[in-house]
């Protein structure tokens, strides 16, 4: 559903990663990966349309997103939930106000409904009873889940989740990666999420993309535990496996 | 606890046979002497160092060798220099610290650039401030024709808010200066005007001033000091703290949902806290004017005969265009601020300067332009 065709992302005259080609199925959960400050994020910018690519295009259901004008993206950006890095929950509001913001712009439902389905997103994300807070009161786990919560108002049929797990101590992290897979699941979204974190990545990822920041392109694509064992590119099985030395997937791990 | 006596620090370089080695001796440590480093360095790393007479050491010592080794530029693809002789621990210091080779290109050592080179720069950013301003005042056009269409979506829950943030929160700030400005206007317009025995036209004096100048004036400095930079610095946190580029993917165009409010409310309060001010200022003289014996009817009828509609209706009339002056200044920097908590302070600070600058700039702009049209 999602498809890159040579894309090549740039700041000014400085390449971050050129001649992109991919595609994202339906209900994928697509990991994109890569050493820190290789351009994960960048990549995810390009795709939600907050950065213009320098070359290439992406495509939505065969539509070409890239070409359509500014003011006319309204049709692609309303089937996305975006997660950012740091949540980036509006601060003037509470977290109720957060997630109902895109509700009341965005659709000609009830207050009333609109308040019930605020309180169902925050239950989804284990944050029933924390409507009223503001962003700064609540713990950075908090509010990544809140973000995702936010990301979620719209029943987007693409959530894009920017580091989800980091900052995240291992149970909250664990739990965020089940949650990712239970909304799959249950709401058929597909999801595209920016992680470098391994255990998260062989937990819930069933396709990815590997940015090589030597060659400044896409290093290999497939599903993350089949390019660990038989990559043919040397630095994505070393990444893959924390740089540890290749052992046969058979050996006992005493 | 005694304090242990400690030896200087000491390197020296031997020779033997065109075999170069490095004597270590003494305690190498931050509080210690600087090390006293004897005989001539050789032009390769060492091939064996000397530690017997070692004494205590912290990271002065890895510190030094890799300052000594790094002087010999080596090339980047030698293998790892000797370093047999050295305590293990030391070893595995100097291990992790040569194990990335100096990146020559992230050195951020600055190469001072020519006179010509810096004007050119300053060029630029000339241009591209001009760029920006003028892009900035295009969107704005675009986000009040939208809003006059009934077709931009702003939150009127915020915009209440930032009108009450910009209007009746001022009002304590904006009273305690007028009151001042039309004090110290009329004590020392009495002093001069009291040696002709014409005390009475302080009246008009700070009521032609007040109105025509220093009530807008200083309402204009207030404001960009105290909602210019608020604009700012809100604006610069939520793009630092990405929640702009959030507004963005929901669909929300963040000029109508932050910018426009902003203008707006400026746009409407400036005039109303202009007239205030005014009053206020009036009012500060009139306190003068009982203090040197003009009752206060007389004072009041004074200023009435001397302050005319045309000259109450200028002042109004500049505070709009200050307040466009002071939103614009105060959503341009803050939006278009980086990602630090640095930048958001160095937004605030262009906002306010840019905006005090353009106030000042703009209003001897309209007294020219009300002398040529002799209002």
């Amino acid at each position: 559903m999602i498809r890159v065709r040579d894309l090549t992302m740039a700041y000014g005259s400085f390449t971050v990663m050129h001649d992109l080609n991919f595609e994202i199925a339906e209900k994928d959960i697509f990991v994109i990966m890569g050493g820190s400050g290789c351009g994960k994020s960048t990549l995810l910018r390009h795709l939600v349309g907050l950065r213009e690519p320098a070359k290439g295009e992406v495509f939505y259901h065969g539509e070409n997103f890239t070409t359509t004008p500014l003011d006319q993206r309204g049709e692609f950006i309303r089937r996305f939930g975006v997660m950012y890095q740091s949540g980036a929950l509006w601060s003037s509001l509470t977290l109720a106000e957060n997630i109902a913001m895109p509700l009341e712009e965005n659709t000609q439902l009830s207050a009333k409904a609109i308040q019930e389905l605020v309180s169902y997103k925050l239950a989804l994300v284990g944050l029933s009873g924390y409507d009223d807070y503001y962003p700064a009161q609540i713990s950075g786990g908090m509010n990544k889940r809140a973000g995702i919560a936010r990301a979620m108002a719209l029943d987007p049929e693409i959530l894009f989740l920017d580091e989800p797990g980091a900052g995240l101590d291992p149970l909250s992290s664990r739990r965020l990666d089940d949650l990712i897979l239970r909304l799959r699941d249950s709401l058929g979204s597909t999801v595209v999420i920016v992680t470098h974190e391994l255990a998260s990545i062989f937990a819930i990822a069933n396709n990815s993309i590997f940015l090589d920041t030597a060659t400044r392109t896409q290093g290999a694509i497939g599903n993350p535990t089949h390019l660990r064992d038989h990559s043919e590119n040397p630095t994505v099985r070393n990444f893959l496996r924390r740089g540890e030395a290749e052992t046969p997937a058979t050996s006992p791990q005493a | 606890m005694v304090a242990e006596k400690s030896t200087a620090p000491r390197a020296r370089w031997t020779h033997v046979d065109g075999v170069a080695k490095l004597e270590l001796s003494g305690d190498w440590l931050q509080g210690g002497m600087a090390p006293d480093v004897q005989g001539e360095a050789a032009q390769t790393p060492p091939s064996e160092y000397v530690t017997t007479a070692l004494g205590k050491f912290d990271s002065t010592l890895p510190a030094f060798l890799l300052a000594q080794l790094r002087d010999l530029n080596l090339e980047k693809a030698t293998s790892m220099p000797s370093l047999s002789g050295l305590p293990p621990n030391l070893v595995g210091l100097m291990e992790l610290a040569l194990a990335v080779p100096e990146e020559s290109d992230a050195s951020s050592k600055p190469s001072a650039p020519s006179e010509l080179k810096k004007l050119g720069k300053f060029s630029l950013r000339l241009v591209k401030s001009m760029r920006s301003i003028a892009e900035f005042t295009g969107q704005a056009m675009l986000s009040f024709g939208r809003f006059f269409r009934g077709k931009a979506r702003f939150r009127s829950r915020e915009f209440w808010h930032i009108l009450q943030e910009c209007g009746v929160n001022a009002l304590p700030i904006v009273s305690l200066i007028s009151f001042l400005i039309g004090l110290i206007l009329a004590f020392v317009g009495n002093v001069q005007l009291a040696s002709f025995g014409a005390s009475l036209y302080v009246a008009d004096l700070v009521g032609i001033a007040m109105v025509r100048e220093m009530g807008v004036v200083m309402t204009a400095i207030i404001m960009s000091g105290r909602t210019g930079a608020a604009f700012a610095a809100q604006l610069g946190s939520m793009n630092a703290n990405e929640e702009i580029d959030a507004l963005r993917t929901f669909g929300f165009d963040p000029f109508d949902f932050l910018v426009l409010p902003r203008m707006l409310a400026l746009i409407l309060m400036m005039p109303l806290l202009t007239m205030y001010a005014n009053l206020v200022g009036i009012l500060g003289g009139m306190i003068v004017g009982a203090a040197v014996d003009i009752p206060p009817v007389l004072y009041w009828n004074e200023t009435l005969q001397a302050v005319d509609l045309t000259n109450c209706f200028l002042g109004v009339f500049k505070s709009v265009f200050f307040g466009v002056i002071i939103a614009m200044c105060g959503c341009l920097h803050g939006m278009h601020a980086g990602n630090s908590s640095a930048a958001v302070g160095e937004a605030t600070t262009r906002a306010v300067v840019a905006s005090i600058t353009g106030i000042i700039i703009l209003d001897s702009a309209f007294a020219a332009i009300f002398t040529i049209l002799d209002i």
